[in-house]
């Protein structure tokens, strides 16, 4: 055993990642648990070696050398005193660690739904209409964010380990995650219940962004980026994208990701690939090549040529090439 | 203690000619099938569980082989999910459950000094039942048409037919006909375990495997039985779309998680205790002592069963329930390693206080503890709801999961495995591909299952058929997928030295000094399970009782014959374990496997939607269980006492709570009320999920009028049984029988009578979960009164053919029996469609 925990520690040395780990936290709720874990580690670990050690000493000891007595007697502080006093000294400490972050009123709500396989994504500021968007989630640093999780098909789950614990979105009921990030950056987070084919592949990007460059991103979004009139636009109205996916009238489709910021995004078919025109291009061709059982027709017929040019007028929508 | 016709050599040897020719089994290619002895039946369960076990191993490889690097592409996310749903689904009710199940239906009758099981055909039909069903879901992937919902089946991804087909209806039909056989053994193993003991075996003289059988059985009456109405209900979506688990008509889909896991907590410990067990007969056995603090380990073993009703929800943390559940959840959770740890010290201190030998069987319990306790420590940590958020539903889950089935389960059926095979075989296996195999599993255990806990908290969830090379998991994959082929090296090593002992010679009889009963069984090949059956002084009897086994060997205890031909065994009381009598068991036949297949075509043909070839398959087995019972049960002796030795004379009858029958329908009458209990759960959690409930607007409802007469007539056609068991037992036969006539009525005229209520509103139960669940309800409680009319029909038939009388009324006794739960069953339905929309 010996051999294969060194073995282990060899593997995770080289192979830590940071944007998608509970090991690696950017937000309170991550951070609190991060301790708590190590606590309970080094506090199982040393009772399976302690244990261990009564076990070893046990079989080498000679006959008789433990009384009747003795031996009842141990079995009452080893058995029984001794694991109901450290266990509820371990829940009077960790319980409390479940008290969720007060919310208020005013905080930022972001309701997310799951489908199969990407996420819905709305954020509610107090005071303001809501601006629709998919498969990404930003949030400001240091303020309180109340998630609204919900889910239409089946059931999924929400979590991005770096930022707090899972959440379940259940048809029919609606659950609140309150998180607080407290450290920039591009994270990942994904989907913890089984959901179906493609379950394996439905992820979405976390940014977590300074509260002023969040709020400049917020009032920039609502306005839809300028797209041309060429012919990836006209590729997009014969197709009949639009009775799925919106490109600018906010929210007014949603029966698959809103595609108005789609230039902005940092992965592409909910955490997937890398939004190139030519992933786009094959993406749109033959969805289910990347994603089993995605509910978006293939688009075959298209030529490789009008699937590329309908991913760069898709891609033009981001702010910067727009510009 | 001395019986001097045993003297005789002569009388010996024709006792023993008489013996064995009563009990030998059947021969030839196919008659061998119609065996119901436990020795064979035993065997043949033990060896389709392995089958199973390997089977869905080798699952498990191929799932490990996918997952060895990032983006691989060996399999699909179509079959992957199938894998993991059998995987699981195979291990838990394929393997581990029936695994159990099959050891103590070979050991329990050694280690209870019984020559067979109360009901060897129901072990019989219990196993072929068992084998059919199995197939049947496992063969399932060889056409693509496994299950992939998960072993779990969360609805609605389960129960919308849009996204799950055929491989869903396999697992709820053709697991549900698994959980038939599942309780028909519990009840079988019960029922053995309060009557079956040899005199002088009171309840704390009882070897503790016994205690644990009892433990474990009694939990799987209590356990499988929501999932059983679980099922009901899952199959009513998917086959009728009746909107249980639909939020969008008033259902939801937590309702499944609850029922699903109140079975499945219990269910872990289902699999655990036995191993436990296991331990507790050859710790003992290496420790050369007596367990040190019995009355702890049964304490404990009861504890931890009671508990483990309590932690169903610490699987649901992150479904959003209020936090105060959580709370208590969390604490129910923890508590339960208190009793763990408690199982775990008596260990320790027995091998402490005795003198240790070392040998193949303690180094698989001592490797199998080591590994036990980690997976007992990880789950300490998921029992905290915060932790539990991050760990949920990731491969830390699955580390920790391993850790206790590999050093709780598997490990520990090794152990057994060695200690026990030649008790079975008459053979040792060999010690040093033992110690290979012990080394291969658990440095390859380790290897595949300790980096599990670090991917899963580094972020890759359960389930997945494939994980990005950007999240750096290649390595921690690597490793498990090299551990997982290294167990499956230790796998082959012990399936080697099993396909070598039929060529080794024989090892001599109580290889290991063992001082528990089970160890009088002789390496030659006798079927009568043992010679004569002793009177129980101790725990040990071989160590502590002088001159123990020569005693059992020359019959000098009871029942040393078999005079009349017959197949018999022993009754004692419960507690304290009184010879009350003798009875006859039925010997080989066909009836049990030809029932399993009826009742298996009723699941099978159900899955493919072949409605009326099923209706024809229930009908066969109902006409197959009525030939069963009335050609082989309360059979009217020859006589009514026979003389079992020392003086003792014991009655060939027994009616009431003193026979075994009476107890088995008690039992099984309480699974059919724990699983009515899960659909009654069903309508009160609706009830708390609505704000109104019967829902505003939904006019069509029961009314009171129809389930009150139905509930006047369901009482009236028990009282009226009741009083035909009084009057019959004082003789009046002629006015027992019109009562049961009027009872028959009665039951026939509850039937329209309870469906009046929802047919006569025009209540539509694909609208709402509100129909839908009043509409279940009405039909369980019918269906208990169509069956409560053939049971009164059947007595009365009895009767009249002359099979039962005023003093051979075992059939009306347990009747009344059914009755009674008939009764409660008529109450709690009626009153909660009926009055409980009027008080709500």
């Amino acid at each position: 055993m010996a051999g294969g925990v060194l073995a282990v520690s060899a593997l995770v040395l080289t192979g830590c990642n940071r944007h998608q780990s509970a090991l690696a936290p950017f937000g309170l709720e991550a951070r609190s648990t991060l301790g708590l874990t190590v606590v309970l580690t080094i506090g199982a670990a040393a009772i399976a070696l302690a244990v261990a050690a009564i076990y070893v000493a046990a079989a080498r000891a000679p006959e008789g050398r433990l009384s009747h007595k003795g031996g009842m007697r141990l079995v009452l502080w080893l058995g029984a005193i001794i694991p109901t006093v450290v266990l509820t000294a371990l829940l009077l400490w960790a319980l409390p660690a479940m008290r969720p972050l007060p919310a208020e009123a005013g905080d930022l709500r972001i309701r997310v739904e799951g489908e199969q396989f990407w996420w819905r994504v709305a954020y509610r500021p107090p005071g303001a209409p809501p601006l629709f968007s998919a498969n990404e989630v930003r949030l400001p640093v240091g303020r309180t964010v109340v998630f609204e999780l919900a889910a239409t098909d089946v059931v999924h789950s929400f979590w991005i380990p770096g930022l707090a614990g899972k959440m379940d979105m259940i048809p029919g009921r609606t659950n609140r995650l309150v998180v607080k990030a407290d450290k920039p950056g591009t994270y990942r987070g994904v989907c913890a219940e089984f959901c179906g084919l493609s379950h394996a592949l439905m992820a979405f990007d976390v940014i977590a962004m300074e509260p002023a460059a969040f709020d400049a991103w917020l009032a920039a979004a609502r306005t839809a980026p300028p797209r041309p009139q060429d012919r990836g636009a006209a590729l997009f109205a014969r197709e009949g994208c639009a009775s799925c996916h919106a490109v600018a009238d906010n929210g007014t489709r949603d029966i698959g990701p809103d595609l108005t910021r789609f230039g902005e995004r940092l992965t592409l078919g909910a955490g997937i690939l890398a939004p190139t025109p030519e992933n786009t291009a094959a993406f749109i061709r033959d969805p289910h090549r990347f994603k089993p059982g995605a509910r978006m027709p293939a688009y075959a017929h298209l030529s490789e040529d009008e699937a590329l040019a309908l991913a760069r007028w898709l891609k033009r929508t981001s702010p910067e090439e727009g510009r | 203690m001395s019986l001097h016709d045993q003297d005789d050599p002569a009388l010996r040897a024709a006792q023993e000619q008489r013996l064995r020719a009563v009990w030998e089994p059947p021969k030839g290619l196919f008659l061998r099938w119609s065996d119901t002895n436990n020795n064979q039946v035993g065997k043949w369960y033990v060896l389709t569980a392995f089958g199973f076990m390997l089977f869905a191993g080798v699952l498990a490889l191929i799932m490990r082989t996918q997952l060895a690097a990032p983006d691989n592409d060996l399999v699909g996310p179509g079959t992957f999910n199938q894998l993991f749903t059998l995987h699981g689904s195979v291990m838990m009710f394929l393997f581990a459950v029936p695994m159990f199940e099959a050891v103590s239906i070979i050991l329990l009758p050694q280690l209870l000094g019984a020559r067979d099981l109360p009901f060897p055909r129901l072990s019989a039909f219990g196993y072929w039942s068992f084998l059919l069903g199995g197939v049947f879901v496992s063969g399932s992937i060889f056409f693509d048409a496994a299950p992939d919902g998960g072993w779990f089946m969360y609805p609605p991804l389960t129960t919308r037919t849009d996204l799950s087909g055929l491989g869903a209806d396999i697992w709820m039909l053709g697991l549900s006909f698994i959980e038939v056989s599942s309780v028909a053994a519990a009840v079988e193993l019960i029922v053995g375990v309060l009557k079956c003991r040899p005199p002088g075996m009171r309840l704390n003289l009882m070897p503790l495997y016994a205690w644990y059988i009892l433990v474990v059985a009694v939990m799987i009456l209590f356990a499988f039985p929501p999932l059983i109405a679980g099922d009901v209900l899952f199959e009513m979506e998917r086959l009728l779309d009746w909107p249980f688990f639909d939020a969008a008509r008033g259902g939801d889909p937590l309702l499944w998680q609850h029922l699903f896991w109140i079975f499945g907590h219990p269910e872990v410990y289902i699999v655990f205790l036995p191993s436990i067990a296991l331990f507790a007969m050859l710790v003992p056995t290496f420790a050369r002592r007596h367990l040190l603090g019995y009355p702890w380990i049964v304490l404990a073993a009861v504890g931890t069963a009671f508990l483990s009703f309590g932690l169903w929800v610490h699987h649901m943390f992150a479904t959003g329930l209020p936090k105060i559940s959580l709370g208590f959840f969390s604490a129910a959770s923890e508590a339960v390693a208190i009793p763990t740890a408690v199982q775990i010290f008596v260990f320790i201190v027995t091998l402490w206080a005795g003198r240790v030998v070392w040998s193949t069987p303690l180094l698989y319990a001592t490797g199998s503890l080591a590994i036990f306790v980690i997976g007992g420590l990880t789950g300490v940590m998921v029992a905290l709801a915060p932790f539990d958020w991050q760990a949920h539903d990731t491969y830390f889950v699955v580390a920790h999961l391993h850790y206790v089935l590999i050093g709780g389960t598997l490990m520990p059926l090794f152990a057994g495995l060695y200690y026990y095979w030649p008790l079975v075989t008459g053979k040792k296996l060999s010690d040093r591909l033992g110690r290979i195999a012990f080394w291969l599993i658990f440095v390859g255990a380790n290897l595949c299952f300790f980096p599990m806990h670090l991917s899963g908290l580094e972020g890759m969830p359960r389930r997945v058929f494939t994980y990005p090379e950007e999240l750096g998991l290649g390595g921690l994959n690597l490793a498990s997928t090299i551990g997982s082929f290294i167990i499956a090296a230790g796998v082959a090593v012990i399936v080697f030295d099993l396909c070598r002992s039929p060529w080794r010679k024989r090892a001599p009889r109580n290889p290991w000094q063992a001082g528990t009963l089970e160890w009088l069984a002789l390496p030659e090949d006798e079927n009568w399970g043992i010679r004569s059956i002793p009177l129980i002084e101790s725990r040990y009897p071989i160590w502590d009782q002088q001159d123990f086994v020569r005693k059992v060997d020359e019959g000098r205890y009871f029942l040393p014959d078999a005079e009349e031909g017959r197949r018999e065994t022993i009754i004692t009381s419960v507690l304290d374990a009184r010879p009350v009598s003798v009875i006859r068991l039925g010997g080989p036949g066909w009836k049990p496997m030809l029932t399993a297949l009826a009742l298996g075509g009723v699941f099978i043909l159900t899955t493919y939607h072949l409605y009326w070839p099923a209706l024809v398959c229930g009908v066969v087995t109902l006409a197959m269980v009525l030939w069963w019972l009335w050609t082989g049960t309360a059979e009217i002796p020859e006589k009514p006492c026979k003389p079992i030795g020392h003086g003792m004379e014991l009655p060939l009858y027994i009616s009431g709570s003193a026979s075994p029958g009476w107890w088995a329908m008690f039992i099984t009458m309480m699974a059919d009320a724990t699983a009515f209990s899960g659909l009654v759960f069903g309508y009160y959690f609706f009830w708390t999920r609505h704000e109104a409930f019967p829902p505003a607007g939904m006019t069509a409802a029961p009314g009171m009028t129809w389930p009150m007469v139905a509930l006047a007539l369901g009482l009236a056609g028990w009282l009226m049984t009741v009083a035909a068991r009084e009057i019959h037992t004082r003789g009046g036969v002629g006015t027992a029988r019109l009562l049961l006539v009027g009872g028959l009525a009665t039951s026939i005229a509850g039937v329209p009578a309870g469906l009046a209520g929802p047919w006569l509103s025009g209540m539509d139960p694909t609208a709402h979960s509100y129909p839908a669940i009043v509409w279940t309800l009405a039909i369980w409680t019918c269906l208990h009164a169509a069956v409560a009319a053939i049971m009164q029909a059947y007595v009365l038939a009895r009767s009249l053919a002359g099979r039962m009388t005023p003093h051979h009324d075992a059939d009306i006794r347990n009747v009344t029996v059914y009755m009674h739960f008939f009764a409660l069953t008529v109450v709690a339905a009626y009153a909660t469609i009926g009055l409980f929309p009027e008080v709500a």
